[in-house]
């Protein structure tokens, strides 16, 4: 029964991608993107990767859409038609796609228990996380405590793009005429988005520090959390205009919380430190080890979700308040 | 049979590929990279999955429970923040070009310059 719902969703999947690549409406292609998206969702769900798959519900179908829709009325919604070098396109793609498919043969089985990935370390985790940590969400030991240094590269990566952003895009310099268009007042003359976006705002904040601090027992965590409430600050933001979310939430309490939750997730490691421990130890946080370690990890996912909850929120505002000349 | 998942893997790689080098609209050649992308998320989740296994979540007292592999759920799931981070400063970088030379297709840039 599941192979039948996977074979539906992968052939939905491929079907989506070759329309999002043929349709010559952008606005279309992002649409379709977001499809694409929640059914690459689901196909992770069955894939036992139920984080992931929270995670690219909140993002790739929310919060990319959104981003990529501001894009398209800062530019065109048309892709002009151009004969472009389609023949060494195809040529590449089927040269590549060849060889890929070739080496797919000598891959393992799907679920096969002795395939090479599930040899190395991934037991050690599975065997160790009770023992050393004692959460049930092997996903959120990992990354937070086992491969803690990489989650903070990640995080980052998120905040250099953020501050990236604001570069490209942040405000004109001083001096530049400034033109400001009437306050959009978003979606206030429609009724229905109102009524039922208004309802679903404060649920979907709600539901978004549920899965913050509920992250050690189930699916969900500080990247997922920060997703999911910027994604229900942007609905409001629709719903009631951007200047109405930001005076809800100003662009200071926006920096603030890029550059406080990247600091807490450093700041850890540096107590860690102080505290006698290897930079993010968190075993020598508490007098007991396995506490320590629970205690690190709640306070670097708040980290981790202020980061990520407001470097989203940031981009959002930098594209919808770019006026279009 | 047991390989589909990454049959479709190789097939969402070659389509995000072929939109990234065949088309000229930058905001097209962002959307092929995307794909590009989640083709490689749907590969390292595929590898994930073991037989019988179920979501990496322990539930004390079921010793004999089999788990799926968490190490490549965490490589994805922080790659797919850092996805949107990185597209976003692509498209900021798209957004400029267009306020600087008015188009946003590749040939009409060059042509320009």
């Amino acid at each position: 029964m599941i192979f039948v719902f996977a074979l539906f969703l992968l052939t939905l999947l491929v079907i989506t991608a070759l329309a999002i690549v043929r349709s010559d409406n952008l606005f279309v292609s992002v649409m379709l993107t977001s499809i694409f998206s929640l059914l690459m969702a689901a196909n992770f769900f069955i894939l036992d990767a139920a984080d992931v798959a929270l995670t690219e519900a909140a993002v790739g179908a929310g919060v990319t859409t959104v981003i990529f829709l501001s894009a398209l009325a800062l530019t065109a919604e048309r892709e002009k038609f151009a004969h472009a070098s389609r023949g060494v396109a195809m040529l590449v793609v089927v040269v590549l796609g060849g060889l890929i498919t070739y080496a797919i043969f000598d891959a393992p089985r799907l679920g096969d228990p002795n395939a090479p990935v599930h040899q190395h370390v991934a037991p050690w985790y599975l065997e160790k996380t009770p023992e050393y940590i004692d959460i049930p969400n092997v996903v959120t030991a990992v990354l937070s405590s086992f491969r803690g240094y990489d989650t903070l590269g990640e995080v980052f990566v998120v905040f250099a793009a953020c501050i990236g952003v604001l570069f490209i895009l942040g405000p004109r310099p001083a001096g530049y005429a400034k033109q400001r268009p009437a306050p959009s007042s978003g979606l206030k003359h429609h009724l229905i988005p109102q009524v039922v976006g208004r309802l679903l705002v404060p649920f979907i904040v709600l539901f978004g520090l549920y899965v913050q601090f509920h992250g050690e027992y189930g699916p969900g965590g500080g990247f997922q959390a920060g997703a999911i409430i910027a994604t229900g600050v942007i609905l409001f933001a629709l719903l009631e205009g951007e200047s109405a979310a930001l005076r809800a939430v100003p662009q200071r309490a926006l920096m603030a919380l890029v550059i406080g939750g990247a600091s807490l997730y450093g700041g850890v490691g540096l107590v860690c430190i102080a505290l006698g421990g290897n930079f993010l130890d968190y075993s020598v946080l508490a007098s007991d080890p396995v506490f320590g370690q629970q205690l690190g990890i709640l306070i670097i996912e708040a980290g981790v979700g202020m980061a990520v909850c407001g470097a989203l929120l940031t981009i959002f505002h930098a594209f919808a308040a770019r006026d279009q000349s | 049979m047991e390989l589909l998942g990454y049959f479709v893997f190789a097939v969402l790689l070659m389509i995000g590929l072929y939109a990234v080098i065949s088309k000229v609209n930058l905001v097209k050649k962002l959307i092929g990279l995307s794909i590009f992308q989640s083709a490689v998320f749907l590969m390292y989740i595929t590898m994930d999955k073991v037989e019988g296994g179920t979501a990496p979540i322990i539930v004390k007292g079921m010793p004999e429970q089999i788990y799926s592999n968490p190490l490549p759920q965490v490589l994805i799931l922080t790659a797919i923040v850092v996805g949107v981070s990185t597209l976003s400063l692509g498209l900021a970088i798209v957004v400029r070009i267009n306020e600087s030379y008015g188009t946003i297709e590749e040939d009409e840039i060059l042509d320009a310059d």
